[in-house]
């Protein structure tokens, strides 16, 4: 039998990215991706992901906002040694090529630190 | 002859090394443009930055599988960088590793010269830039003035332990560099404070257990925190403020060491006077050759319309730049195409007949 339309279109999820001067964007991403790759689909400043999401850097570090913290989850050990490559690491640090986007993060929020590097 | 396991290098020797075509950079692209210019007899010096071959792959993924290299359905950074270097021994290209190349200038005979930071020359009829994201340089920490402090008390990497005698020496991070450097400094030191972000270290467990012990018996002190800001004149650091779980505290430093890992500069390349868009070379698409007659540039590093920026891509544009380098290298000679399936020839340069 062929599935409907709604069943095979990829379901999405809604991420909300705050840039360091306030300035909102939320944007539909398809759930699978990683935070990062739904930043770079939608030109989210801020996000530069140097290594192309291999966790072998730290520019794609972002601040999980408070309430969403225990929904994405923990860092890996490997993600916490990069991110001691990134710059002013707070309690919400993640990197955002390692956060996968699906419905139990749906209306997430996530903050882009001042700088990558 | 060298050892079948070692990697030749160059030994010391003065005056300019001659040669046919010097690339910049040992990464996969770099490595396969070795065998590419090996089978038509093309002699080639290689330049990498780091101190191994692999570029990216041995840098930032060594251990991360790759799936998308042609008729090797998985294979790590480190395993395909390996096997590039098996397949392109029997060219006995010579390394020449932990140098840049800063200066690139064509002589009166149309020959470039080159020169690497620790001053070796090459004159080569054919350069091939193979620097994909550019070189590896340490990360500079966004601390607001921290470039002034550069070379003065801001250093990278230590020359002469002496240098750092009686200092009040500051050093940030986790990892091998920064315990090493705790472990090796802190004998001469005046006060030696590792700053690491948290209580854990990616460093060799037993580096990790000798700091922990001088921290017991004070020689070093281990601070969990981040520096926000550096005081100073003249490029003379005088103090730092970390912010620790307890708030900020300010210490006395005069000279800081931060080891934040690497990042991809593009480096003397934009000096060079080669057509450049957004930091990335421009080359046709025949010979992937420069707006400079005889400098080519393949991998990540280069760009035309289309470009994909996959290892694979870059083994086809070092192909297609042998064929060119070859009118360069040998413009009398006529190249009859071959193949390595049939050529008796190519077979006795691989060694196989």
């Amino acid at each position: 039998m062929l599935a409907s339309f709604e069943d095979t279109r990829a379901a999405m999820t809604k991420i909300t990215f705050i840039q360091p001067d306030g300035e909102s964007q939320t944007v539909d991403a398809e759930n699978g991706l990683t935070v990062m790759e739904a930043a770079k689909l939608n030109d989210i400043a801020g996000i530069e992901a140097e290594c192309g999401g291999a966790c072998a850097c730290a520019t794609c570090h972002v601040y999980v906002d408070d309430a969403w913290r225990d929904k994405v989850g923990k860092a890996t050990e490997m993600e916490e040694d990069m991110l001691d490559f990134a710059f002013d690491v707070r309690e919400g640090s993640r990197l955002s090529c390692q956060i996968k986007v699906s419905d139990a993060i749906d209306g997430i929020v996530v903050r882009v630190p001042a700088k990558q590097f | 002859m060298a050892e079948t396991n070692s990697i030749p290098t160059a030994s010391e020797s003065s005056g300019p090394i001659e040669t046919d075509v010097v690339i910049i950079g040992a990464g996969p692209c770099g490595l396969f443009a070795v065998f590419e210019l090996g089978l038509l007899d093309i002699k080639a010096h290689v330049i990498d930055i780091l101190d191994r071959p692999g570029g990216q792959c041995a840098e930032l993924y060594p251990e991360k599988p790759i799936y998308d290299v042609p008729a090797l359905p998985v294979v790590t950074g480190q395993e395909l960088t390996e096997r590039l270097m098996e397949q392109i021994k029997p060219f006995n290209p010579v390394f020449h590793f932990s140098e840049r190349i800063d200066s690139l200038s064509k002589g009166p005979d149309g020959r470039f010269h080159l020169k690497t930071d620790a001053a070796t020359e090459f004159i080569a009829k054919v350069v091939v830039i193979a620097a994909g994201g550019g070189s590896f340089t340490p990360k500079r920490p966004p601390l607001n003035g921290i470039e002034e402090y550069e070379g003065k008390s801001v250093f990278y990497s230590v020359r002469k332990i002496e240098s750092m005698r009686g200092q009040d020496i500051v050093i940030v991070g986790g990892g091998d560099s920064a315990l090493d450097w705790t472990l090796n400094l802190a004998p001469v030191a005046k006060s030696l404070t590792l700053i690491h972000r948290r209580d854990e270290f990616r460093a060799a467990p037993h580096s990790v257990e000798k700091m922990r012990k001088m921290v017991e018996d004070a020689s070093v002190r281990l601070m969990i925190g981040q520096v926000t800001t550096i005081e100073g004149r003249g490029g003379q650091l005088s103090a730092i403020e970390v912010k620790t779980a307890a708030g900020q505290e300010k210490i006395p430093c005069t000279a800081m060491l931060p080891f934040f890992g690497l990042t991809m500069k593009l480096g003397p390349v934009a000096d060079w006077g080669l057509n450049l868009n957004e930091n990335l070379i421009v080359v046709d698409t025949e010979r992937f050759e420069t707006n400079e007659h005889g400098i080519f540039a393949i991998g990540d590093i280069n760009t035309y319309p289309g470009k994909l920026k996959l290892i694979l891509s870059g083994f086809h544009e070092a192909a297609l730049m042998a064929q060119a380098a070859h009118k360069i290298v040998y413009p009398d000679k006529k190249l009859l195409f071959q193949y390595t399936t049939s050529s008796s020839s190519l077979q006795k340069k691989l060694g196989v007949k």
